[in-house]
Order: structure tokens, then sequence, then C-alpha cells
């Protein structure tokens, strides 16, 4: 994924930083609660919610069970309708492709569409080594990339900070890019909105090349789906002469009825909206409108690795819809910096080390980064149950060793023991008992419990002690 | 009717009170209450930690431990969440179906919500994740806590949003932990209740040190962390202490 990532410390670490900045943690707070309490609202207004979700679930399944059959059909189907597939293994081989694309047609700019896809590769600054600029035209993309920042929601970039601070970006950075900021910009979402609207139009009117990702493929017509609430997508897939969308490999669906489960689960479950805004869709290319050059990067970078473990692939079916972020209690403590990746929260904690691996220190205590509560599960519209993952990822990092995790193991194979031989555990539990009074109130290695919190009094006996004696 | 007692091992070492509470609370209610003690632990902890092959012998053996019981009722919904979801997953299909967290054996296999209880404080409830979204323990414990004499029971803000505890998480990223059980006892300290009640000592652990931690500065405690089996078998004749 992207270079900026790489080297992060691991979870517990970062997560402690995100908690010691005050006006993160209010900014998540805040911005988390407002979107899983609409949400809920939006959802529950669906009487037949259940059914859509198991529906999404079982679509992706078996997309993914054919997902070779699915894209042959997808790449025959775009070249036919005048597109041009190119396939890529990696982040390396499709920011390749993407920027001998874009160099062959002589521009040195280009505007994107919010795409998970190219942030999880890091096309920008791959493009910038080629000394090629690429603007994002989504707001919160925008102002992230002003502030020279890292995305930290999958859906809203920029949930991490709040108007004041987007103000003082706009004012600072917009001048370098482009069109400046109003003079005397105020904090206030429209003025906001209107400074960014200014900005990007230039760059809209004059980009000749446009970069974009997609929600969903169309398996049997070759369309591409971008769900989009601002408009500034449909501005990226329409004006620029040549457009490129460079989409993971999950992304394709059989046929344009399936479309229907997710127009209703994605945009309820993201921003909690009954119909999202914009829904554009776009089939190779037309003569008479639209980009007349269509190229489709089919990205795998880590994605078949993931679908061959059987437990693991159920995170494939996952429709980037942040859900699981709003209402994870520790995304909302932690911030979606500390995640290391482009794909924060629960949904990240699962995707990243299938798709990079569990060698860094930050894949390996990803699967940790949980209190397995369930809130993810619960709210997700196909389904993946993150915790059953989260555990199954936990069992290969344990396997792996590493850091912590001997130590660890040869701890859980000492209580295992103690834990199979009742006697050895009634005997310690009395040893435990009578030398209660001796205990020091924070014991040596409890520390990661005692810098926080009391450790429980030990009783004067234990359980099994009181019913030998009281009930045999 | 004649029950195994699944104490589970947090109870059985740090919290026996709320297993002495669970054996005389079932035997007012007419039920015979066997210990059988070849129990120890279900396994959840090693293996929510990723240590499946150190789980497998303390599936076998809780297995083992309560073959031929009709009912094995235990006052921990995680620990009946670990053998009602995990244990399938290693082969052992028989005792999920015989298993019942305490709450949900009184109402839905005794059929009583009115167990008799006296408990006169202020108290409000905290479902813990497992019992709530796992077990789907729904309103069951504050049918149960509504009943009791003298008790009030008070709504507790942002209820259904974990305490933190999480198991090894409390250790392994402990500083988010804290905050979680902070925000927690934030919540619970607002509703103005004597009592935080909970139906996993696990849970309640954590939040008890953190309420613990905070009042040792100040004068007593202001508020206290309870299992629902000490408030149950709480009476007029033998009030908890």
């Amino acid at each position: 994924m992207s270079a900026t990532y790489l080297g992060m410390p691991s979870f517990p670490e970062a997560a402690g930083e995100a908690l010691h900045n005050v006006t993160l943690r209010a900014n998540l707070r805040h911005a988390t609660h407002t979107i899983r309490d609409k949400r809920a609202r939006a959802v529950a207004e669906l009487a037949d919610w259940a059914e859509l979700r198991e529906a999404g679930k079982q679509i992706k399944n078996r997309t993914l069970r054919h997902l070779d059959r699915y894209l042959e059909q997808l790449e025959t189907a775009v070249t036919e309708a005048g597109g041009t597939v190119h396939w890529a293994a990696d982040a390396e081989e499709a920011n390749r492709i993407v920027a001998d694309l874009v160099k062959a047609t002589g521009e040195r700019e280009v505007v994107k569409v919010k795409s998970m896809a190219t942030q999880e590769i890091g096309l920008n600054e791959a493009l910038e080594a080629e000394g090629i600029s690429a603007y994002e035209t989504d707001l919160a993309e925008l102002i992230v990339q002003l502030g020279d920042d890292r995305p930290s929601h999958i859906l809203v970039p920029a949930i991490h900070r709040n108007r004041g601070e987007i103000r003082d970006i706009f004012a600072e950075k917009m001048a370098n890019w482009g069109r400046p900021a109003p003079d005397g910009l105020s904090d206030s979402p429209a003025e906001l909105a209107e400074a960014a609207r200014l900005h990007l139009r230039e760059k809209f009117l004059r980009a000749k090349v446009g970069i974009s990702g997609a929600n969903f493929m169309v398996a049997e017509t070759g369309t591409l789906v971008v769900f989009e609430s601002e408009g500034n997508g449909r501005m990226c897939l329409t004006l620029p002469e040549t457009l490129i969308s460079v989409v993971g490999i999950e992304k394709v669906v059989p046929s344009w009825r399936d479309l229907e489960v997710f127009l209703q689960t994605l945009p309820r479950s993201s921003t909690a909206e009954r119909m999202n805004p914009y829904t554009s869709m776009w089939t190779g290319t037309a003569d008479t409108d639209g980009p007349q050059t269509f190229h489709l990067v089919l990205l795998d970078n880590g994605r078949t690795d993931a679908l061959a473990d059987e437990v693991g692939r159920q995170a494939l079916r996952c429709i980037r819809c942040s859900a699981c972020l709003n209402v994870c209690p520790v995304y909302e403590r932690a911030g979606g910096h500390a995640y290391g990746s482009v794909y924060p929260g629960p949904i990240g904690a699962i995707l990243s080390p299938q798709l990079r691996g569990i060698q860094s220190e930050i894949d390996a205590s990803l699967p940790y980064a949980s209190t397995l509560c369930g809130a993810c599960y619960e709210v997700c519209p196909v389904a993946i149950d993150i915790p059953e993952v989260l555990v199954h990822l936990r069992e290969k990092v344990a396997d792996q060793g590493g850091k912590g995790h001997r130590l660890e193991k040869a701890a859980i194979k000492a209580a295992g023991w103690v834990l199979d031989h009742p006697a050895a555990l009634a005997a310690g539990e009395r040893a435990a008992s009578r030398t209660r009074k001796l205990h020091p109130k924070r014991l040596p290695g409890a520390g990661a419990w005692t810098a926080a919190r009391e450790l429980p009094e030990l009783p004067a006996e234990s359980f099994r002690d009181w019913w030998k004696k009281n009930r045999t | 009717m004649r029950v195994a007692l699944f104490v589970t091992c947090v109870n059985d070492a740090l919290y026996p009170a709320t297993g002495i509470a669970t054996v005389r609370l079932l035997e007012r209610l007419g039920v015979e209450v066997d210990f059988p003690a070849a129990q120890t632990c279900c396994g959840q902890p090693q293996f929510n930690t990723g240590y499946r092959r150190e789980t497998e012998p303390l599936v076998r053996r809780t297995t083992r431990a309560f073959e031929g019981y009709e009912y094995v009722v235990t006052p921990s919904g995680s620990c009946v969440a670990m053998v009602r979801d995990h244990y399938p997953k290693f082969g052992e299909t028989s005792l999920p179906s015989r298993t019942y967290e305490l709450t949900e054996f009184l109402v839905d296999v005794l059929g009583v919500t009115d167990v008799g209880a006296y408990f006169p404080h202020t108290v409000t409830y905290h479902p813990s994740c497992h019992g709530l979204r796992m077990l789907g323990l729904g309103d069951r414990p504050r049918k149960l806590l509504d009943a009791v004499k003298g008790l009030e029971l008070r709504e507790l803000p942002g209820a259904e949003e974990c305490c933190g505890f999480g198991g090894t998480f409390a250790v392994k990223n402990a500083e988010v932990s804290a905050a979680m059980g902070r925000d927690k006892v934030r919540n619970a300290v607002s509703t103005g209740a004597d009592v935080l009640c909970g139906a996993d000592n696990s849970c309640l652990m954590h939040i008890d040190g953190i309420l613990r931690r905070q009042a040792v500065p100040t004068q007593g405690v202001p508020l206290r962390a309870l299992h629902i089996a000490d408030i149950l078998a709480s009476t007029e004749e033998e009030p908890y202490v």
C-alpha cells in the first residue's frame, strides 16, 4: 500500500498518541456519533433490511467463488464497448501502467475522483515522481491533500479535522495549488464549500485526463459504477478526454440486477441517505459524449491471497461503506491514522494484514486492535463477521511468533496446564488467597492493567473451596 | 429440576460471591444445583487471543465436565458466547444447546421475572457486548431488575457501547481500553445510581478497577460495580452486603 504508511509504529503506540490529542478525540467523537445515529434511523426505515443484507452477502460470495469467470466476462464486455483492460498484479505495476497511460497523452495534470484503490497503491505519489500532478476533487480529499495530510476514514477522509482547521488549511494552502481562497473566509460550511467549488472548477475545465475508481463493475455489460454525493466525480468522469479507472478485482458483480441491492444498502450504511445523490455509470466510450479513451486497470495487490483464505476472504465482500468505522469504539478513540493504512477501523484491521501480510509491526498488531464487541459485524451491510476474521488473523500472528508472542505462548501453555488440572488450580487459588494481604497493590508485570485501573481484591476463598465446605 | 453450575474461572478465583449468589438464587427458586469439580475455564481467553491449539483441551475438558446435565447455567454471558459460538468449531455441538446464561435461564427456562429479590438501591445496567450481540439477551436482565423490590432502574447513556475490557485487549491496548472504560464510568456516574450492574464479572472487573482508581483520591466510592446475580440473590431476610 501507500509508501507513506510504511514503517508505521504498532497500533497500541499510534493509538496512544491519538488518545492524547484532545481536538482529534472531540472531532471523531462528534462525527462518528452523528453518522452512526443517522445510519441507524435510515436503516430502520427498511422493513427488509435483514433480507437485503443477506442478499448482498450472497451476491458477493457467489461472485468471489467464480471471480475468474466474471472478470473475464467483464474484460470482454469492456473491450467490446471500446475500452482497454489492463491487469495489475501489485501496486507497482498498477502505478506504472497509469503513469505510462498519462504520459502517452502528453499531459502533466490529472483530476481525480475519490478512490480507495488509488490511495491504496499510492498513485498520487507515484505520479508525482513522474512529474505528473494529481488533483483530488472530493472535498474531503482536497482538504487532506492541501493539508499535506493522510486520509483517516474511508468515506470522510478528513473526519479528524474540524471546520476551523479546514478554514485555516484553505486560507493557507489553496494559493499554492491554484485559485486562492477568498479573503476573509469563515468556517461556515457554505463558505468552505464555495471556496472549494471555485478552486476545483478551474481544474475540472482544464484537465484532459481523469482518474477514478469504481464502487461496482457489472460483468455482463462492462459497466462501471460510481456512487457519490458531491458531483465532483461526475465532472471527473465526463469532462476529460481520457478516463483511467483503477479498480480492485473484487468490485465486480455479475449483473445489473445485483446493483439493486447495493443501491439500497450502500448509501444508507455510509451516509445515511436513502439514495446517494449521484450515481454515475459508464460503459466503454461513446463517439458523441464523454471521454474518447477509456482504460480500466484491474488491481490485484494481495486480493487473490485473501481470496485463498477460507475465513479471511469474506473481507473481500466489503463495499467500503464505513459503517463499521463509525460504530467502532476503538476507532472512535484511536483515530484513523493509528491503523497505518488507507483502510482504517475494523475493516482495515482485517483487510490490511491480508493484503499486505503480517510481517510488519503495524500489520501484526492490527488483528488485536479490537475488543471483539461485535458492533461492526452488526452494522455491516454485507455481513462480514469481522470478529471472526480478527481471531483467525490473531492465530496467524501468534503462530508466526515475533515480538511478545513467544513469551505469551509460553504463559498460555503454562496456564493451560493448570487449567487442565483442577487440583493444581484449586491449590493455586488457595495459595493466592492465603497470601492476599501480602500482595502489593500494583503487581509487577500487571503494569498495563494498573496504569489506569485497580486490581480486583482477592477473596478469602475461591468458589471451589466454598462449595466444598458448604455443599458437599 | 437439577442443573450444573458453570461458575467460570474468573468467578471461581476472583468473584466467588457471584457463584455463591447464583447457587442461593437458584436454590431459592427450587432448583437443585450441582458443581462438577472437573470444570476450569471455557478457553475463551486463549481462543480470542489466537491460541486455538491451546484452547482445544479446555473445550474437551469443559464439555466432559458437563456431560449428562440437561441444563448448564453460568453467571457469565461472555463464557456462554464462547461455548455457543465457538465450541462447534471444535466439533462440540451438544454442550452449546444445553448451556444458559443465568438471566436467560431464569426467564426462558424457569419462566420467572420476579425472583423475589429485595435491593433498595438505584441501579444502572450495562449490557456486556457478548450478552447483547452474541447471545441476544435483549431485555431479560432489565425485566428481572424491574421486578426487584426497592430497586430503581436508571437508563445508562451509551449503554450499548463496549466498556473496553475485551479480554487481553485490556492489556495489549491498555490505553484505548482505559479510555473506553473511563467514558463508560462517566456515563454511569451521570445517572446518579449507586450501583452499575452487569452480567459479566470480567467487564465489571475492568469498570470497577477504573471506578476504584478514580475514587482513591476523593472520599469514598460514589458508585460500585455489581453482578446481577448478587442483586437477584439479595432478599429482605438475607440482603446483599
